[in-house]
């Protein structure tokens, strides 16, 4: 690993000590939110799985049932008879934040008062087929909400887990090491630096004193 | 803040969703397809749009941009022509980019 392009001096070195201080602190709390993030996200993952299933099993039965309806209706009379519905689902949008990110939880409300006040056509000219289409449906309707809130969920998340695992691999792979062997390499230069000056005056004075005293070391 | 919910696929596919209250809008899998769904994302008026599985194959890269905002959320369901596993293949794409590789659905 490379080590950075700084000073060896000491005021770098305790200024590198500080940061790789912050730096140890920040990989342990990235790592923490990492795993608590991922042990949410397997959950809402699995719910995620299973919901999909059954969505998509009922809703392939209530194709079905439409298609039994149009069986047996004229293709116009099943458009009229659904082509001025009187019931309208809206979504109240509020927003949850799991370890900062901020997953959306939808509510739904119907127009009318009465939930069941589904049909839109009188039951005289249609098929019973036809009801039943819409009531399957009906009734899938909250796991379809279901459905569109964890899906949501589950794509944020994935990124964000993508974003942090990214920066707890950095960290620990990549600038926490660096850090450590600058800092090494600081002491070191300085040991080094400390070791030279100390022999350079041993030698001086070595020096001065032969040349006042004509003492010899040797 | 309330939104509505939004259906985008083949008349046949989803017109009883306009029955139990949702706004549908009919359209076939072509380039067209794409801007409708386009359209209606960028109004803000949909916190859900629900794809079916045609359409949503084609608008790959109208998706692209509300992938990271809370709403619209875009979920593929199957139309009347069967499940394409596209949902799945979803799932796992999103474990796949959260763990690193496919450990729960392979």
């Amino acid at each position: 690993m490379a080590i950075m392009n700084v000073n060896p001096t000491r005021m770098q070195l305790t200024k590198l000590k500080k940061q790789l201080t912050t730096a140890v602190r920040g990989h342990k709390m990235l790592k923490d939110k990492r795993d608590e993030l991922m042990r949410r996200f397997i959950d809402l993952v699995q719910e995620n799985k299973r919901l999909r299933d059954k969505v998509e099993r009922e809703l392939a039965l209530c194709n079905a049932h439409f298609v039994n309806a149009s069986a047996v209706m004229s293709k116009e009379s099943l458009d009229a008879s659904l082509m001025s519905p009187k019931q309208q689902v809206s979504l109240n949008v509020s927003q949850k934040n799991v370890m900062s990110v901020n997953i959306p939880e939808f509510t739904a409300e119907s127009r009318t008062a009465n939930e069941g006040d589904i049909f839109p056509y009188g039951f005289a000219f249609t098929s019973f087929e036809l009801d039943d289409a819409v009531m399957s449906l009906n009734d899938l309707l909250p796991d379809l909400i279901r459905l569109a809130e964890i899906e949501k969920s589950c794509e944020l998340m994935s990124a964000e887990i993508e974003k942090t695992r990214r920066r707890v691999n950095s960290l620990e792979h990549v600038m926490i090491p660096r850090y450590q062997e600058t800092i090494k390499y600081i002491a070191m230069k300085l040991e080094e630096n400390d070791r030279s000056s100390r022999t350079r005056l041993m030698k001086v004075k070595d020096m001065l004193l032969e040349k006042t005293y004509n003492y010899s070391s040797k | 803040m309330a939104k509505n919910i939004a259906v985008i696929g083949d008349s046949e596919s989803i017109k009883g969703f306009g029955a139990v209250g949702l706004d549908i809008y009919p359209c076939e899998a072509n380039e067209e397809a794409a801007q409708l769904f386009r359209k209606i994302a960028d109004t803000d008026t949909y916190a859900v749009i629900f794809l079916t599985e045609e359409i949503f194959a084609i608008t790959e890269k109208e998706r692209k941009r509300y992938e990271d905002k809370q709403t619209p959320a875009v979920i593929p369901i199957p139309g009347v022509k069967g499940n394409t596993g596209i949902g799945a293949k979803r799932l796992s794409s999103f474990v796949e980019q959260a763990v690193g590789s496919d450990i729960l659905f392979q």
